[in-house]
């Protein structure tokens, strides 16, 4: 679905954030994406997305390469990102945002779908501005109903558990859970246990390379033992 | 009174400024090229010209009048025409009515299209206006376009006015000015909405006195300044009592415009609660990015960035 081949990137001040990373994102598949703070898995999402280029390598999707493509090019293509800050806007509401997202006039039945999803009422937000009155939270379930909104092949979320509270969080598992059953090919950057219990695959980046990639259950064990072992969790080759 | 037939620049610029499609329903004054062009008045809402003689209107809602509305658009259809209009809005005690005004000026050719409207609001005690006023430049000619409005209020005790006002392009010059005095309980608020482009040049000046207990004003004005545009944004709210004041600024900057923005607040009591706040700067990039990873163009994702900051 995805393949990186050989990607770098490296900071406009100098310092390599990613380096020469290869990898391919299963097709129909939960990938979760993980790994210590500071790592790179922000940035690898970037790449994808098109909100970065990267410096070197080659970025493939559904067998096109899509290195040269920019943001809105791939968005068109099929590729849709969920901040990690959500993005504020005067003016615009939230109805507005998620039918920009849908690219169509969403009715109400739309709307109630959308917003459910994520927790919030629809009658009480559909006409609220995205702006700084709306919560961290509010703000969080609006960006991630506007990734839902737009229903591509690929759906990328940077912690889309931050500023959500459990109860609303739970919800958000589902919709994960059901999306994966409908077969998109899902990529969640995440800590949190109760989405990587969800994930078919689970990539584990730190120091900017993949440390660890393949089935939750195999890559679980080195991920739970570098946990205990220490500051960085250990690729599966390194235990050997 | 002769009255004009409505020419076909006024009918476009009657369209645009207050959604007049042929005719109006309720009490109305067309005022065009300093003349009249229809006018009618409803048994609760009398539409007059002003006694003393001096261009313009007086318009007196009758108490208790409730949720009619009155349109006193002016239109000046070409250049080499200045207008001036006094109208006076005298609104009875509990009355609850909407005001469309709004004015549109054109010109094709190189002579000044100017319009001056001077409205004075008198809002009785418990009565509600809803004011909306659009103005709008339009023609060819490289003559100027200048709309100078100047709005003056008053509210009695228990009033509330909402002013929704706009000048969203054409219009070459403007000079702003809106003062209010609020007695006690009195609420005003005023939404300011201005795009400038070109060489446009707006000044638009503020000045709420709060003088009654528990009286309040929200002041918000959001403007958009394209290419070489200047505006200059002046506001004041005086305290004077227990009170709540808020003013807000803000503003998007594209190209080589200016835009300069100087808040006043006056707490003459240690009651008053007065806010300000101020922003100017570009479109945040991040708003930009945002929308293109929803499929939109940079392009389509500015404009409508802009369309939302100024609805």
């Amino acid at each position: 679905m995805i393949r990186l081949e050989n990607v770098s990137w490296t900071l406009p001040e100098g310092g390599d954030i990613i380096k020469n990373i290869s990898l391919t994102i299963p097709k129909g598949k939960l990938t979760v994406v993980t790994g210590p703070n500071g790592g790179g898995k922000t940035t690898l999402a970037k790449l994808i997305a098109g909100l970065e280029s990267p410096s070197a390598g080659r970025i493939w999707f559904m067998g096109q390469d899509i290195t040269d493509l920019d943001v809105t090019e791939r968005a068109r293509l099929g590729i849709s990102f969920g901040f990690q800050t959500p993005v504020r806007f005067k003016g615009l509401t939230v109805q507005e945002l998620l039918e920009i997202s849908a690219g169509r006039a969403l009715d109400f039945d739309a709307l109630c779908d959308l917003t459910g999803k994520v927790g919030l009422c629809t009658v009480d937000y559909v006409d609220r501005e995205v702006d700084a009155r709306l919560s961290g939270g509010e703000i969080k379930r609006v960006e991630i109903a506007s990734v839902l909104a737009r229903g591509t092949q690929v759906s990328i979320f940077d912690e889309p558990e931050a500023g959500i509270d459990m109860w609303s969080f739970r919800g958000l598992v589902d919709v994960f859970n059901e999306l994966k059953q409908e077969k998109m090919t899902l990529v969640i950057i995440s800590h949190q246990q109760r989405l990587i219990d969800v994930a078919d695959e689970i990539l584990v980046i730190s120091d900017g390379q993949v440390r660890d990639q393949g089935p939750r259950d195999e890559v679980m064990p080195g991920l739970l033992a570098g946990e205990i072992a220490g500051y960085c969790p250990v690729g599966r080759k390194e235990r050997a | 009174m002769k009255i004009q037939e409505v020419n076909p620049v006024a009918r476009e610029l009657l369209g645009t400024v207050s959604g007049w499609q042929g005719a109006f329903e309720g009490a109305y004054n067309i005022r065009q090229d300093s003349g009249c062009a229809g006018r009618r008045s409803t048994e609760n809402i009398r539409v007059e010209s002003k006694p003393d003689g001096k261009p313009g209107l007086e318009i007196h809602v009758a108490p208790g009048t409730l949720d009619e509305t009155v349109y006193i658009p002016a239109v000046v259809t070409q250049g080499d025409i200045r207008d001036v209009a006094y109208n006076d809005f005298y609104i009875g005690e509990g009355a609850r009515v909407r005001i469309v005004a709004g004015c549109g000026v054109h010109t094709s050719d190189e002579g000044e299209s100017r319009h001056d409207g001077i409205h004075r609001f008198y809002l009785g005690q418990g009565s509600q206006v809803h004011y909306e006023e659009k103005h709008v430049g339009t023609g060819c000619g490289e003559g100027i376009r200048r709309i100078n409005p100047v709005t003056e209020c008053w509210l009695a005790e228990d009033a509330s006015l909402t002013m929704d006002t706009s000048q969203l392009g054409g219009v070459s010059f403007s000079e702003r000015e809106t003062s209010a005095t609020l007695k006690a309980r009195a609420k005003l608020i005023i939404r300011e909405r201005m795009l400038t482009e070109g060489n446009q040049e707006v000044k638009s000046v503020f000045n709420v006195v709060l003088e009654g207990e528990d009286s309040g004003c929200d002041l918000v004005s959001r403007s958009v300044a394209r290419d070489h545009s200047r505006q200059h944004f002046f506001s004041r709210i005086v305290g004077e009592a227990r009170c709540h004041g808020h003013s807000a600024c803000d503003a998007i900057l594209a190209e080589k415009a200016v835009v300069t923005a100087a808040p006043q607040l006056d707490a003459l009591s240690p009651d008053a609660a007065l806010i300000h706040e101020a922003a100017i700067g570009k479109i945040a990039g991040e708003q930009i990015l945002k929308l293109r990873t929803l499929g939109l163009s940079e392009e389509e994702a500015e404009a409508r960035i802009v369309a939302g900051f100024l609805k």
